[in-house]
């Protein structure tokens, strides 16, 4: 998502790097404002320079705000943001957006780095009443395995489509979803990921019987 | 691939003219071919010398193509599949309505923004079209000469390909380009709001706001992006901007059977929209496969127009063109991907 608003930015010194599997990376600084469990933020490498937004990773009380990202080789900020280490310093501006969660039970849909603002809503405190359903290619993808498992256990489901494993479902999410047989329509269902993964999911989901206005999107643009 | 000329500004013709060892006023004459005649070859510049003309066909191509197909509506309405340059589809239409002609065009090979409404959004997104793409839409549409008025409401967020509208719109509007008045040109966005405020900052043309609900819960589950760029906040960018007296803000609202069609509505609309001087044009909802929402009923239509204008707010009735040969945006183009 790109964005260049009036927002004001701050300056925050990075104190955590790491390639969390290829091309998949985290980088995080001090927290030192309130957010929502499921907000974004813009960053931008110098105080004038464009932005991107990115859904926070983080709990709301964690000490450290997090971002997870994929490295986009043609893309503009994530080849720069990669080569960043503790110590630099990074442009953010204030926490926004409406991709928000309750404690209502509801079913968390995600893609890719789509997992961020779900995690940031576990880590706040609101996975009960909830499953999640995340989709990758490598198994090695599914970061935060042992929160979402320990956490959520039966009702954490991994679909994995270039690996297999006794655990996880073999297959795109959407495949998944289509082979339910029944899913409940008086729930939520909040989706994120790229435009593509939610439009087919949101279409999968209609054409199963849950009503459009319980379907939640926030694509990654 | 050799570079296209068709697109470029002035400025980036004069350096490629330099480039290529030729004086920097090939530039202003590379324009004046490619933007106010008709040609459709190096060898029609007659004015170029014959060593600039080999240069530049050995190192460029003009960029223009025709349509690869067409349908005609009974009212006259025509939809065009141009290809793209990843060789996907995209699609323009012609409106004849009386004595004006509006060609709508595309910015994007499929949409990012997923509304659920919108056919375009299904076929995920394949890419975004150059500047020259763009305006080939304009330039080789073979309506052309009747055109008064350009919209970019075709296929695609056209804010969400900035750059690339920005540079199409300085050459349809610069005296070296069309020289096309930017009051004639209408550009339509969901409201992705910093690149609404440098579309205002940057261009003349008027300014179309997809709506479709003044309330924030039932927008969001139309439209993804009001996640990110709430209504409430283009609005309060709008309200800020001083349009002046001749350039126009404008919304679009789609009206869904027993969804956004109620009093609340008109009431909501009314008051979130006070203070600013615009219109609204009311859309038929025309649905596309699989769809939970529907049409309303004319009636319908026709009293919530009538209860805005009531309450101040300049409201029209888009008339519904081209039915028969497009429910909805994206579905010819999507036909197309699906041979």
């Amino acid at each position: 998502m790109v964005t260049n608003d009036n927002h004001q930015v701050s300056p925050v010194t990075l104190t955590f790097t790491e390639e969390l599997s290829a091309g998949i990376y985290m980088i995080g600084f001090k927290r030192t404002f309130f957010f929502r469990a499921g907000q974004v933020i813009g960053v931008a490498l110098q105080q004038n320079g464009p932005r991107r937004l990115y859904s926070i990773c983080s709990g709301e009380q964690d000490e450290e705000i997090r971002i997870l990202y994929k490295l986009v080789d043609n893309g503009y900020l994530t080849p720069l943001l990669s080569g960043l280490e503790t110590g630099d310093t990074l442009w953010i501006t204030e926490p926004g957006g409406e991709f928000t969660g309750d404690r209502e039970p509801a079913v968390w849909i995600a893609a890719g780095t789509g997992v961020a603002p779900f995690y940031s809503m576990l880590r706040s405190g609101l996975a009960e009443q909830k499953r999640v359903i995340l989709g990758n290619r490598y198994l090695e993808q599914f970061h935060f395995f042992d929160e979402f498992d320990t956490l959520l256990g039966e009702n954490y489901i991994r679909c994995c489509t270039a690996e297999t494993d006794e655990g996880a479902y073999s297959g795109r999410v959407t495949q998944y979803l289509a082979e339910q047989a029944e899913l409940d329509p008086k729930l939520k269902y909040y989706l994120c990921g790229s435009a593509e993964m939610v439009v087919e999911t949101r279409d999968i989901l209609i054409s199963k019987g849950i009503p459009f206005d319980r379907i939640i999107s926030e694509i990654y643009f | 691939m050799q570079e296209k000329l068709f697109g470029k500004t002035l400025e980036e013709l004069k350096a490629l003219s330099l480039n290529l060892g030729l004086p920097s006023f090939t530039g202003r004459q590379l324009c004046e071919w490619l933007y106010k005649k008709e040609v459709s070859s190096f060898e029609q510049m007659t004015n170029l010398s014959k060593k600039a003309r080999a240069l530049l066909s050995e190192n460029h191509e003009l960029g223009l193509q025709l349509p690869v197909e067409e349908q005609v509506s009974v009212d006259g309405t025509k939809k065009y599949l141009f290809t793209a340059a990843n060789g996907k589809f995209i699609e323009t239409a012609y409106i004849p309505d009386g004595k004006r002609s509006t060609v709508c065009v595309s910015s994007q090979v499929g949409c990012k923004m997923g509304c659920l409404f919108c056919m375009t959004g299904k076929q995920g997104f394949q890419g975004n079209l150059t500047a020259g793409e763009i305006l080939n839409q304009y330039r080789s549409l073979p309506e052309r000469k009747e055109l008064t008025n350009i919209v970019y409401m075709g296929m695609g967020e056209p804010l969400d390909n900035l750059s690339e509208v920005l540079l199409s719109l300085e050459v349809l509007t610069a005296e070296w380009g069309f020289s096309l008045s930017p009051r004639r040109i209408t550009v339509s966005t969901i409201g992705i709001t910093p690149a609404m405020l440098e579309f205002l900052n940057r261009s003349e043309a008027h300014l179309a706001i997809s709506l479709h609900t003044p309330f924030d819960e039932e927008r969001r589950k139309l439209m993804p992006i009001q996640q990110v760029y709430p209504l409430k906040e283009v609005l309060k960018e709008i309200r800020s901007w001083d349009f002046g007296r001749q350039r126009r803000v404008s919304f679009e609202y789609i009206l869904f059977r027993d969804y956004n069609d109620s009093a609340a509505h008109v009431n909501e609309l009314s008051r979130i929209l006070h203070g600013i001087r615009c219109r609204i044009n009311l859309i038929r909802f025309h649905p596309i496969p699989d769809t939970p929402l529907e049409s309303p009923d004319e009636s319908t239509l026709e009293a919530f127009r009538n209860k805005l204008n009531a309450k101040g707010i300049t409201t029209t009735i888009r008339a519904s063109r081209g039915q028969d040969i497009w429910a909805a945006c994206g579905l010819l183009s999507t036909k197309r991907l699906q041979k």
